[in-house]
């Protein structure tokens, strides 16, 4: 199978294509072999989104992932965030879950509500 | 109480303009109409904030927290759920008038204001588009409000007008969240999103991107049904025989921001035609003594690093005008937005104060690959830019000294060269 995205390395953004062999066309630099070879192997991708909070301020928590997660995860990381409700205080980085849904990454709240 | 400077908003403008204008000296109050800190910011739970101001990858919630840390150390005074009514000029500043959810109607004296009170997002009145008017049709900052604070999602199947950053960002936020976004309409012939957002919002998760496409036609009764998009000519002249029908119950527009300006109604305040905010010289002064502006109210930005760089700059120059005692500069030397340039911030520079270099902000008309910009008085080029890959929808920026100036006063032209 043929891949084909856009690279988002730099504001360029180059159509890439990567074919069955694992060669890369459509760069216009180095950099854009490097990236196509990780979309292509281990996409990730940082995970953002909310969770409830018993806040007076929010109805929504905002979070993140701890780091990149696999970009094929995203969808079972937002299943399992789904009957989370995290209490104030919380503060900014406090983990709200560890190791969501098995990728070894945690959720991390990116706001602090103290109320 | 008289305070120096009352800086209306507490967003990335706001906090950042308070920052660099109290010091022991001079006496700042913020007025914020929400209960929290941060405005907009703490909306927009994605990252790619802060790239420029902290070399780092950080959410706008988290951006913020760095400005709301800063702002709370250095203990500067503060009123939150405070709307601004107005402004009065009176023989030495002004009188705010506000709205303190608690205390009620205030009568705030200051001798300087800087207005941070950021945008507002474009509505369907504004653009005109034809059929009925059910519900699930609304602004897509609206709904990344309803969703990332209020936790509620606006609607179940999604199309969206409009490929600015903040459509591209909710169609990936509704998508997650189960939503069906079943596509973007944009009627330029390329989107004026980031690419990094049409290939992580968009590519990721397969939605279409109807370029040079725009909707003709909105359906249902209350609630929105369907909806449908045509495409258009390079004048925009739909296209006969290209119809395409959407059902929708979710009509989000991503078609622009205007900065809020509200509160200048009662003022005789210079506007500028083209970013709709006031027009401001080189110090972030507007055409009425003492009244100051910076961030999304002066002009719109896509960068909040920009914001927050502009508005330290203009907080400076708002203490400086305070604890100088200086005036409004007689001397305006004018800056004009010339071929392939929409416009400049600042519109003028402000000839008795231009002792360094300063930062003027500008946007492109259009696209182009390699581009020179000329900064040319008296038909003569003094200073010049080459970039490459310009867009109208980044904004650019180049620097002029008080050396570049041959020509005395007369005003200087901003030109792109392809
Ligand atoms: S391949 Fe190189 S030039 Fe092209 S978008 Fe990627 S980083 Fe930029």
């Amino acid at each position: 199978m043929v891949h084909e995205f856009t690279c988002i390395v730099c504001p360029v953004g180059c159509r890439l294509r990567v074919d069955k062999g694992g060669e890369v066309s459509g760069h216009k630099c180095k950099r854009g072999i490097v990236y196509a070879t990780e979309e292509t192997t281990h996409p990730t991708r940082m995970l953002t989104t909310t969770v409830k909070v018993n806040s007076r301020v929010a109805k929504r928590l905002s979070v993140r992932t701890s780091r990149p997660i696999p970009k094929a995860a995203m969808f079972d990381v937002m299943q399992a965030l789904a009957t989370v409700e995290a209490r104030v205080p919380v503060n900014i980085h406090d983990v709200i879950i560890h190791n969501v849904a098995g990728t070894d990454v945690d959720i991390i709240a990116t706001r602090r509500l103290a109320t | 109480m008289t305070w120096d400077i009352v800086v209306i908003g507490a967003g990335a403008g706001g906090l950042s303009a308070a920052l660099a204008a109290q010091d022991d000296h001079v006496k700042v109050l913020v007025l914020e109409r929400e209960a929290v800190l941060g405005g907009i910011l703490n909306q927009c739970i994605h990252n790619g904030f802060g790239l420029h101001e902290f070399e780092e990858d950080l959410t706008g919630p988290e951006y913020a927290e760095r400005f709301i840390d800063a702002f709370h150390e250095r203990g500067i005074d503060l009123r939150l759920e405070t709307t601004v009514m107005g402004l009065h000029e009176t023989r030495n500043g002004f009188v705010v008038e506000a709205f303190d959810r608690r205390a009620g109607k205030l009568d705030i004296q200051t001798r300087a204001v800087i207005l941070s009170s950021g945008c507002y997002e474009r509505t369907r009145g504004q653009i005109r588009i034809p059929g009925e008017r059910p519900a699930g049709v609304m602004p897509a900052g609206s709904a990344q409000r309803y969703l990332n604070i209020e936790g509620y999602l606006v609607g179940k199947e999604v199309f969206i007008l409009g490929s600015g950053d903040i459509g591209l960002i909710m169609a990936r936020r509704m998508t997650l969240e189960g939503a069906t976004v079943k596509g973007i309409a944009e009627i330029m012939p390329y989107s004026n999103g980031l690419t990094r957002n049409i290939a992580q919002c968009l590519e990721d998760f397969d939605i279409p991107l109807y370029l040079s496409h725009t909707v003709t036609d909105i359906r249902g009764a209350d609630r929105l049904e369907g909806i449908t998009i045509e495409a258009v000519d390079e004048d925009f002249r739909v296209i006969e025989g290209t119809k395409k029908d959407f059902a929708v119950d979710c009509l989000l527009l991503s078609v622009g921001l205007i900065p809020d300006t509200m509160v200048l109604e009662s003022l005789d305040v210079k506007m500028h035609p083209h970013t709709r905010g006031p027009k401001v010289d080189h110090t972030f002064h507007t055409s009425v003594e003492g009244l100051f502006a910076c961030g999304n109210a002066l002009h719109v930005h896509d960068l909040v690093d920009d914001v927050s760089e502009e508005s330290r700059r203009a907080g400076r120059c708002a203490k400086d005008y305070v604890r100088k005692s200086l005036g409004k500069g007689e001397t305006q030397l004018e800056l004009i937005a010339g071929e392939g340039i929409a416009y400049t911030v600042p519109s003028t520079i402000d000839l008795s104060r231009f002792d360094d270099l300063i930062r003027c902000a500008f946007r492109v008309k259009r696209k182009a690959q390699t581009a020179t910009f000329k900064l040319i008085q008296d038909d003569t080029v003094i200073a010049s830019r080459k970039a490459r890959f310009v867009a109208p929808a980044e904004m650019e920026h180049i620097d002029i000294g008080p050396d570049d100036l041959k020509g005395g006063h007369a005003p200087v032209t901003l030109i792109m060269e392809v």
